[in-house]
């Protein structure tokens, strides 16, 4: 980066925590969560908005990471993958959707699975028991190369069953 | 890649937008940035000055207006999706709405930003074209209306100036009791269409065909009418021989072919997405023998 990089003054509440940071005007989003904040849960595949790794909430809305500036985020509430394991901690320090994806083998590489989840997680809040084809529908927003999805698609099942028998 | 470097402008007001696009040396708008962040990651372009319409609130919501409904540029693809306004009197833009990438981009992309950008597959600007949907463009001066059939130049050429923005599209609904149908044809979900139709019929109380729009993406450089196929409904009971006859008519239109995807490939799918929307549309629509009032 030269030193003639425009910067930024932004306030972004990320997981809970207000950051106040100077910010190149050109990153985008993700690179900012990994690089600024260095949350490096969130993932960076194809940086064109088609893989879905870098999906991420935007004031409760999923979002690709990698199609938005990180000073469009000024003001805005983000949450990352990092966010799910400490709003509800289960015995392995997974929350239930993580726990859900261990349990189903939902990953391989894991690589997708930040995005993914995230995901999961905007769904399952608008909408607490989901049927296969909705889950289908806002997987559909990612790819996965290991998995053919089928466990994904019981994984977020099994986390909406787990959620309703609460 | 990585954006190239920019000088970035988040203006509130539609008039401080204007004049940032008019003052500054080659800007781009940015509006959801569906399109034009990976063309920045890309480095396909690479402006001088990004003015983000984003917080220009003045430019986003859905309302009526006399007949007309009024869709802000920047209005969000998913409060379209989930507009009861837009379900019941735009239902054509509201099955289209669907087709349109995923749900994660839905949430931030536009209707302006993909109107603008225009890609000759995309779902938007042919349902604007299908619908005649008049375009106003804010410019340093005021405003004008473009008709879509102008605003639609050429690929991925809209009738934009340097220094205007487009603020509004206004549509026109279509009576009541219209029928409507939107089919395309993709490798995957949530891709770019291959090829999509959009039909829209009114049937008179005889039961004939008294108002009807057939409208292609994905088959020329433009999202481009059918007036062949159009008049050989119009008039018509639609019945069999006439939808075949008609969505013959699409299989004659000057099609683009790259190696991927040739041009009769294109107009063969045209003919038989149309064949399959012209049934749809008419089992909405009211007055059909067979529709369910």
């Amino acid at each position: 980066m030269s030193s003639e990089e425009p910067l930024r003054e932004i306030a972004v509440t990320v997981n809970g925590t207000l950051h106040r940071c100077e910010v190149a005007e050109r990153k985008n989003l993700a690179d900012f969560l990994r690089h600024d904040l260095r949350l490096t849960g969130t993932h960076v595949g194809c940086e064109h908005g088609v893989c879905g790794a870098c999906t991420v909430l935007v004031d409760g809305v999923s979002a690709r990471g990698c199609l938005m500036l990180a000073v469009q985020a000024d003001g805005c509430t983000v949450e990352t993958v990092e966010s799910l394991a400490a709003s509800e901690p289960g015995p392995a320090g997974l929350g239930p959707l993580q726990q859900a994806f261990r349990d189903r083998h939902a990953l391989q590489c894991g690589f997708c699975t930040p995005g993914i989840l995230m995901s999961l997680t905007e769904l399952l809040r608008d909408d607490p028991s989901p049927d296969e084809e909705a889950v289908r529908l806002v997987l559909s927003g990612h790819l996965c190369r290991c998995t053919g999805y089928q466990n994904i698609v019981a994984a977020a099942l099994q986390a909406a069953r787990a959620r309703a028998g609460d | 890649m990585k954006a190239p470097s920019f000088r970035y402008h988040a203006p509130r007001t539609l008039d401080e937008a204007l004049s940032l696009a008019s003052t500054l040396p080659g800007p781009r708008l940015l509006a959801g940035g569906q399109s034009l962040m990976p063309m920045l990651n890309f480095r396909l372009v690479a402006p001088q000055h990004v003015i983000d319409l984003n917080r220009v609130a003045e430019l986003s919501g859905i309302r009526e207006d006399g007949e007309d409904l009024v869709i802000g540029s920047m209005t969000r693809q998913r409060e379209i999706e989930f507009s009861p306004l837009v379900q019941a009197r735009l239902p054509l833009l509201a099955e289209a709405i669907r087709w349109v990438g995923h749900r994660q981009t839905r949430n931030r992309g536009t209707i302006g930003g993909s109107l603008c950008h225009l890609d000759p597959s995309a779902e938007q600007p042919l349902v604007a074209m299908a619908m005649d949907a008049r375009l106003c463009i804010a410019t340093p001066g005021g405003r004008r209306e473009v008709p879509m059939r102008s605003f639609a130049v050429d690929l991925m050429t809209p009738a934009l100036e340097d220094g205007e923005i487009l603020a509004e599209l206004r549509i026109a609904p279509w009576a009541a009791g219209h029928g409507w149908a939107f089919l395309e044809f993709a490798r995957r979900h949530g891709d770019y269409a291959i090829v999509a139709v959009a039909v829209l019929l009114e049937l008179d109380a005889a039961g004939n065909a008294s108002r009807v729009s057939i409208a292609l993406g994905g088959v020329g450089a433009t999202p481009l009418r059918v007036p062949a196929a159009e008049a050989r409904l119009l008039g018509t009971r639609v019945a069999g021989t006439d939808i075949e006859a008609a969505a013959a008519c699409c299989a004659e239109v000057d099609a683009l072919g790259d190696p991927q995807v040739p041009a009769w490939y294109r107009q063969r799918l045209a003919r038989t997405l149309c064949a399959r929307a012209i049934p749809a549309a008419l089992a909405r629509a009211a007055g059909h023998a067979g529709s369910n009032p």
